[in-house]
């Protein structure tokens, strides 16, 4: 297909449109039996005539195998350690401290050095937990507000909104973000290990609560050892600024 | 992303004969899928760093005892490398669907695997989130739909800071939302389009363009034109949140477009539009200003090798234009003004050009936006004229019959608007063509030969003679018996005699 020189040069051209030449039309044109009409096309999602450009586009779909966040190799930097108090994690590469950094550091409450997954979930927490003028409220209006972003509902109380979340976003029963208060005081860590979700009310240990649900593997682990023993087991294992009471869970746990 | 970060997924020991063979076959079946309306592509992240790829060439299928190991060291190991190589370990063991089908039989593995991902160890999150990829990915329906009970965490994860792992979940989101309905009915509640929409302002390509294709996997949806699009409720609704704005913004031209990500979204647009639910609104936000402008870019970029990325926008662009083109909205925003700019039509030549060279199966679609911007608009019918465009045009005709319709349509365009187009067009090289078409035994090719003809004979006496001339009418007989022909052959030929 040969187009002419002079369209290369219109499109670097400036905007301009053409003086368009008179029009004038003889009522036989179109007129049975023939049929030809100007006019606009317009074709809805499921039509046909988009097979082809449906199939390519898929094609690209399939054949992509995009590398994580968009570098070929990450580039191994000289070992660092996280600057925030109380934090030893070491890293050798900048995506890795970045991805710390904003899971464990970024959203942390300063009042219980709680981290948090987001600044929204952050907020709430604060507000609910840390502002006495909170409760005070609370027992006028609704101020427990609904998690989900987009959603305005506000409730009572915390099992309210947690039924909110259940029933009208689906949300599992035990989101492990939606813990309710519990009161202050020395829980027993041994004790807090072996009770589900609910009890424990702790983010930072979330993981724990799993123990129950796996079974142990048959033989005993822990043959090979292909750790560096930068880090002593006793100190953190990355859960930021932690405090003095989970350290000591730990301790007991790895006995 | 087109120049795939990692390449393609290449089986060792395959010939390029072998690579075609598939390729077809891949083709054959999207083609089959989408003929019954089931048309599933996921996408997958994968990042095999170089160690790993060194260390154990191909991951092996693990056993139900393997896994249970991975899963308590990743939860009870002492020292976090350990931890973390042992999901690794059971992230790359999930590559293979028998591995896959294990793990989700393993009573307690998801309800692990959710714990590790939202536990406090942000390494053990990451390769969580990855193990969750994998299994996102599957083809086999109950693996991808046992991921379902972490969805609501995978979406609290994108209101977070943390690029890697939101581009993870997105993905990870983007292939459960396309695996079935009951995915979607439980993401729509969960908050998953205002989640979006705070996720698309991201300053982060990756993520952005993770995000698009998460959106376009939801837009694709069957339901989407009553249940995504429309604003049935505020939590569900695309089209009153922020998004198309953001989209808009993100198909901007300019140094700052990234290829990508303005793929995505050129096909969450063109999904948005063709469902036909308020086009209106986009209009006002200036989607036809930005299309416009995007088109004369693409023009100008096809051209030159170093821009290959921005191949893959010309399909949905076309797409998006030629659709909106037909709302009323666009005549009272100034599109129809805009579009009058004979560089939109120089650049659709260009692009036909290109797809001529590089997918001649595309060339309807370009065809499409020509017809509607030639439709209602003598101003593009005349530059179509006066920048010399027709000769173009009619190289066109024996690309098949779907194109010849398509082009034979647009100069009806032109034709139909009276004597001063026609005059135009003859003498020059439309007779001839026409002759060749009439050659053809297509009645649709056919049938719309002869309305160009009678619309050229009634502005432009004079062509008739010279049909005549050059047999015309023994072209015209070969039809006669045809039915849908017929009358209109008759026609014909009693004018061009009587002229």
């Amino acid at each position: 297909m040969q187009l002419p020189p002079a369209v290369h040069a219109r499109l670097a051209a400036g905007p301009g449109a053409a003086e368009p030449l008179p029009v004038e039309r003889d009522p036989a044109a179109g007129a049975a039996p023939f049929r030809f009409a100007a006019r606009l096309v317009r074709f809805p999602r499921e039509h046909e005539f988009f097979e082809e450009g449906d199939v390519q586009r898929h094609l690209y779909l399939q054949d992509v195998l995009t590398g994580v966040a968009g570098v070929p190799e990450r580039p191994r930097v000289p070992e660092f350690t996280c600057q925030m108090a109380g934090c030893c994690q070491v890293f050798d590469t900048l995506e890795d401290y970045e991805h710390h950094y904003h899971t464990l550091h970024r959203n942390v409450c300063s009042f219980c050095k709680r981290a948090f997954p987001s600044g929204h979930l952050l907020d709430i927490h604060i507000l609910e937990w840390h502002d006495s003028l909170f409760q005070v409220l609370s027992e006028r209006q609704d101020m427990y507000q609904c998690l989900v972003e987009g959603c305005t509902e506000k409730f009572k109380t915390s099992k309210d909104r947690k039924d909110h979340l259940v029933r009208h976003h689906l949300y599992p029963g035990d989101f492990r973000f939606d813990k309710p208060k519990k009161a202050k005081g020395p829980a027993s860590p041994v004790a807090a290990m072996q009770v589900p979700t609910e009890a424990v009310g702790d983010d930072g240990d979330t993981m724990e609560v799993c123990s129950d649900h796996m079974t142990p593997p048959p033989e005993p682990v822990g043959e090979k050892r292909t750790s560096r023993h930068r880090i002593p087991s006793t100190i953190c294992f990355g859960q930021g600024a932690s405090r003095g009471f989970k350290s000591t869970k730990n301790k007991n746990k790895h006995q | 992303m087109l120049s795939p970060r990692q390449g393609l997924l290449r089986p060792v020991g395959c010939g390029v004969e072998e690579l075609r063979r598939r390729r077809r076959e891949r083709e054959a079946a999207l083609r089959r899928a989408r003929r019954e309306q089931q048309l599933v592509s996921k996408r997958l992240l994968r990042d095999d760093t170089p160690e790993e790829a060194e260390g154990g060439s191909v991951a092996s299928i693990l056993g139900e005892a393997e896994i249970q190991q991975f899963l308590w060291l990743a939860q009870r190991g002492t020292e976090e490398k350990e931890r973390e190589g042992a999901l690794v370990s059971l992230r790359r063991g999930l590559q293979h669907p028998e591995t896959q089908q294990t793990f989700i039989r393993l009573e307690g593995s998801m309800r692990t695997l959710v714990g590790l991902l939202t536990s406090n160890h942000a390494l053990l999150q990451l390769e969580a989130a990855r193990c969750l990829h994998e299994l996102s990915h599957s083809e086999q329906s109950e693996v991808a739909e046992a991921c379902l009970p972490a969805t609501s965490y995978l979406l609290t994860y994108l209101a977070g800071h943390s690029s890697d792992l939101i581009e993870l979940c997105l993905y990870t989101l983007g292939n459960l939302i396309v695996e079935s309905e009951a995915g979607r009915r439980q993401l729509l509640p969960q908050g998953i389009v205002p989640a979006l929409a705070s996720c698309i302002q991201s300053p982060h390509l990756p993520v952005l363009e993770a995000l698009g294709y998460a959106l376009s996997q939801l837009l694709q949806a069957k339901e989407a034109p009553k249940k995504i699009i429309p604003s049935v409720s505020a939590c569900s609704s695309v089209l009153a949140s922020s998004i198309p704005q953001h989209m808009l913004r993100l198909l901007q031209p300019g140094p700052k477009l990234n290829p990508g990500v303005a793929v995505e979204f050129a096909w969450c647009l063109h999904y948005i539009i063709c469902s036909q639910v308020n086009n209106a609104l986009l209009i006002t936000h200036g989607a036809v200003s930005t299309l416009g402008l995007l088109l004369l870019y693409l023009a100008g970029s096809v051209q030159s090798p170093e821009d290959a990325g921005l191949e893959l926008l010309v399909c949905p662009v076309l797409r998006c234009l030629s659709n909106l083109l037909t709302e009323e909205a666009v005549e009272a925003e100034g599109g129809q003004v805009q579009l009058r700019d004979e560089r939109v039509v120089v650049s659709v030549f260009i692009l036909l050009q290109f797809l001529l060279q590089k997918h001649p199966s595309l060339l309807p679609e370009g065809l499409w936006l020509l017809n509607n911007l030639t439709a209602n608009s003598p101003s593009i019918c005349t530059s179509l004229l006066s920048l010399d465009l027709i000769k173009p045009l009619l190289q066109l005709l024996p690309v098949s019959n779907v194109v010849s319709v398509l082009v034979l349509t647009v100069l009806c365009n032109v034709a139909e608007k009276g004597p001063a187009y026609c005059w135009h067009l003859w003498p020059g090289p439309l007779l001839s063509s026409l002759l060749d078409t009439l050659a053809l035994s297509d009645t649709d090719v056919v049938g719309q030969s002869l309305e160009l003809l009678q619309l050229l004979f009634l502005y432009r006496p004079e062509a008739a003679q010279a049909f005549l001339q050059q047999s015309g009418l023994q072209a015209l007989k070969r039809h006669e018996e045809e039915a849908q022909l017929q009358d209109r052959v008759l026609a014909l030929q009693q004018t061009a005699l009587h002229r």
